[in-house]
């Protein structure tokens, strides 16, 4: 031990921080190690009873999955919401970001809080109500696209809707985080880039090409990667509203997952699920760091 | 005649109005669309049974009544979902906030050995999404006797390494001087860190109280793990279950859905100033 202030800095640090390291590593880094072991073996609902029973499988597990309809179908739905939810969602939000935070605008703070309030909502009770909201009779949607003569959807009993249903809603609940970030951002381009190119000539849509998207270049990057990892483990609205139906077309990976680990209790396979979820979430942020290194 | 210059002055006043009309127009719509769900839902909770799949539909209760709240509270138990709810999300909040606070601190503040070390390590841990630690999680917890109890929910809460983060990233600006200067004067590092460090970090940890409580609250997947016996369902997860039975009565499910939303939104429309600063705090920092 060292002696004098910084050896009673260094000791008061490792105190301040046993408390959150203790309980992240035995509750956090410890199981996402377990998970990796557990996905080597068969460990099922009578491991459960005696964990002895479980036995080293090598990748069997993987393999298995991989000669496994459901799992394709699930990486397939994941990668649906994911590719097509997040970049709208982005959109929408960059949208709504642009509308409040336009000059013209008064009552701008009232706007942001209602654009916000879906957010902090909770989204099974959300999901709940957007069930309703989607009946194919009495539904609220389907009533007004009626007037548009559009003709009753299935909106959750239809294989081809299901996924779109659940994307728009997730584009409602989730725009308004985004919208904030993008906000802050757009409030931190200097003004003295806007006048610049207005003595260049530049109109409105020539500004927001060249100036503002160039600007927002990293809160892309930020709202882009935060997103996108969320929208990979898309678990709740399926679970509520679908039961990851009709004919599995809403059936995420992290929903393949828990039926496999928690209604089966074939956790050795779930524990493989999750880690195919990792490396996807992973190797998807790296690529989206890489590209936006590459543009900048 | 007129000089050439007016017709344009004209015209472009006309242009202005015209797109602040659609600017509006937009705004007003979006706005619309973003709170009609949540409208409906408190609106279906008053009506009558049935009212809700009547055609064209009631946007509106025609007699509003409280029977729904007053067979979710009285058969349906909801106020003691509400309660383990309540418990869990505020004992999440006070024992993270401590917990995280604590080692936010340390990491900008404190100079010890390995310190950016330890920073890139809990970065990792972002980017590991947290359905990997589930499984194994599940069977920790059965062996130390947590499943089916409140700690079961609250431990693997109490510290974050969000919100590590967060507290670390403002916790940087505070000068050393500051800090020295107490020390100088002989405060322990315990005591420097309640007696000047909390006050100065203060508006970050309402932020983080803020978003704690909300997520706690919401939270869906984790407690419908560990929670088995009814008893101990958070809103959420009795709401979910209480939908499967009860798919039919939409009227009931809305008042359902409205005990499950109000006190968080309520909550954030209260605390939404530190809740919003701290947000963009987060991120564009980073």
């Amino acid at each position: 031990m060292r002696r004098g202030p910084e050896g009673a800095q260094s000791r008061a640090a490792w105190y301040f921080l046993a408390p959150a390291l203790l309980l992240i590593g035995v509750f956090f880094f410890l199981p996402v190690v377990a998970s990796l072991l557990l996905s080597v073996t068969d460990f099922d609902i009578y491991a459960i009873g005696d964990p002895s029973l479980a036995r080293f499988v090598g990748a069997t597990n993987y393999a298995n999955l991989l000669h496994n309809p459901t799992f394709w179908t699930a990486v397939e739905n994941t990668f649906y919401f994911a590719l097509v939810g997040g970049p709208l969602t982005v959109a929408v939000s960059l949208a709504a970001a642009l509308l409040v935070n336009a000059r013209a605008v008064r009552l701008r703070g009232l706007f942001r809080t209602i654009y916000f309030t879906p957010f902090v909502t909770t989204l099974v009770a959300i999901a709940v109500v957007w069930r309703y909201l989607y009946h194919p009779r009495y539904g609220l949607l389907n009533y007004l696209l009626g007037h548009l003569g559009i003709g009753p959807i299935d909106w959750l009993g239809d294989p081809h809707w299901a996924m779109p249903a659940i994307i728009v809603m997730a584009i409602w609940k989730n725009f308004g985080y985004n919208m904030l970030i993008f906000i802050a951002g757009l409030q931190s381009i200097p003004e003295e880039l806007y006048e610049a190119a207005r003595i260049d000539g530049a109109n409105a849509w020539r500004r927001f090409r060249h100036v503002t998207i160039p600007q927002l270049a990293p809160t892309f990057l930020f709202v882009g990667v935060v997103t996108m990892i969320g929208y990979f483990q898309l678990f709740a609205e399926p679970y509520v509203m679908t039961g990851g139906g009709p004919l599995r077309a809403t059936t995420s990976l992290v929903l393949f997952m828990y039926e496999e680990g928690f209604r089966w209790w074939r956790m050795g396979n779930a524990a493989a699920i999750a880690f195919v979820l990792f490396v996807i979430i992973l190797a998807w942020t790296l690529i989206q760091l890489r590209v936006q290194r590459e543009r900048a | 005649m007129a000089t050439s210059a007016e017709p344009v002055v004209r015209h472009n006043a006309a242009m202005a109005a015209v797109m602040k009309a659609i600017l509006y127009g937009l705004l007003v719509g979006g706005a619309i669309v973003a709170l009609l769900p949540t409208v409906w839902m408190i609106s279906a909770s008053f009506m009558k049974t049935g009212e809700a799949n009547s055609y064209p539909p009631h946007f509106l209760p025609h007699a509003p009544t409280l029977e729904h709240y007053r067979t979710l509270f009285s058969r349906l138990s909801l106020g003691r979902y509400l309660g383990n709810s309540a418990l869990v999300s505020v004992a999440v909040t006070v024992l993270s906030l401590t917990v995280n606070s604590l080692a936010g601190y340390a990491l900008a503040k404190l100079r010890f050995r390995g310190r950016d070390r330890l920073y890139r390590s809990l970065a990792l841990g972002l980017v590991i999404p947290v359905q990997v630690s589930m499984l194994p999680l599940f069977l920790l917890m059965k062996s130390l006797h947590l499943v089916n109890t409140y700690w079961g929910v609250i431990i693997p809460g109490m510290a974050s390494i969000f919100g590590i983060f967060l507290i670390r990233q403002y916790a940087l600006s505070i000068p050393d001087d500051l800090l020295d200067a107490a020390r100088v004067d002989g405060a322990s590092e315990l005591r420097v860190y309640r007696s000047v460090v909390l006050p100065v970090i203060a508006p970050i940890l309402a932020t983080l109280a803020i978003w704690t409580f909300l997520a706690t609250w919401n939270d869906f997947m984790w407690p419908l793990i560990i929670l088995s016996d009814e008893r101990r369902f958070t809103l959420p997860v009795a709401l979910a279950s209480l939908s499967g039975e009860h798919v039919q009565d939409t009227e009931l499910m809305m008042a359902g859905s409205v005990v499950t939303v109000l006190p968080v939104l309520i909550t954030f429309l209260i605390l939404q100033r530190y809740y919003v600063a701290g947000i963009m705090l987060g991120s564009v920092k980073e």
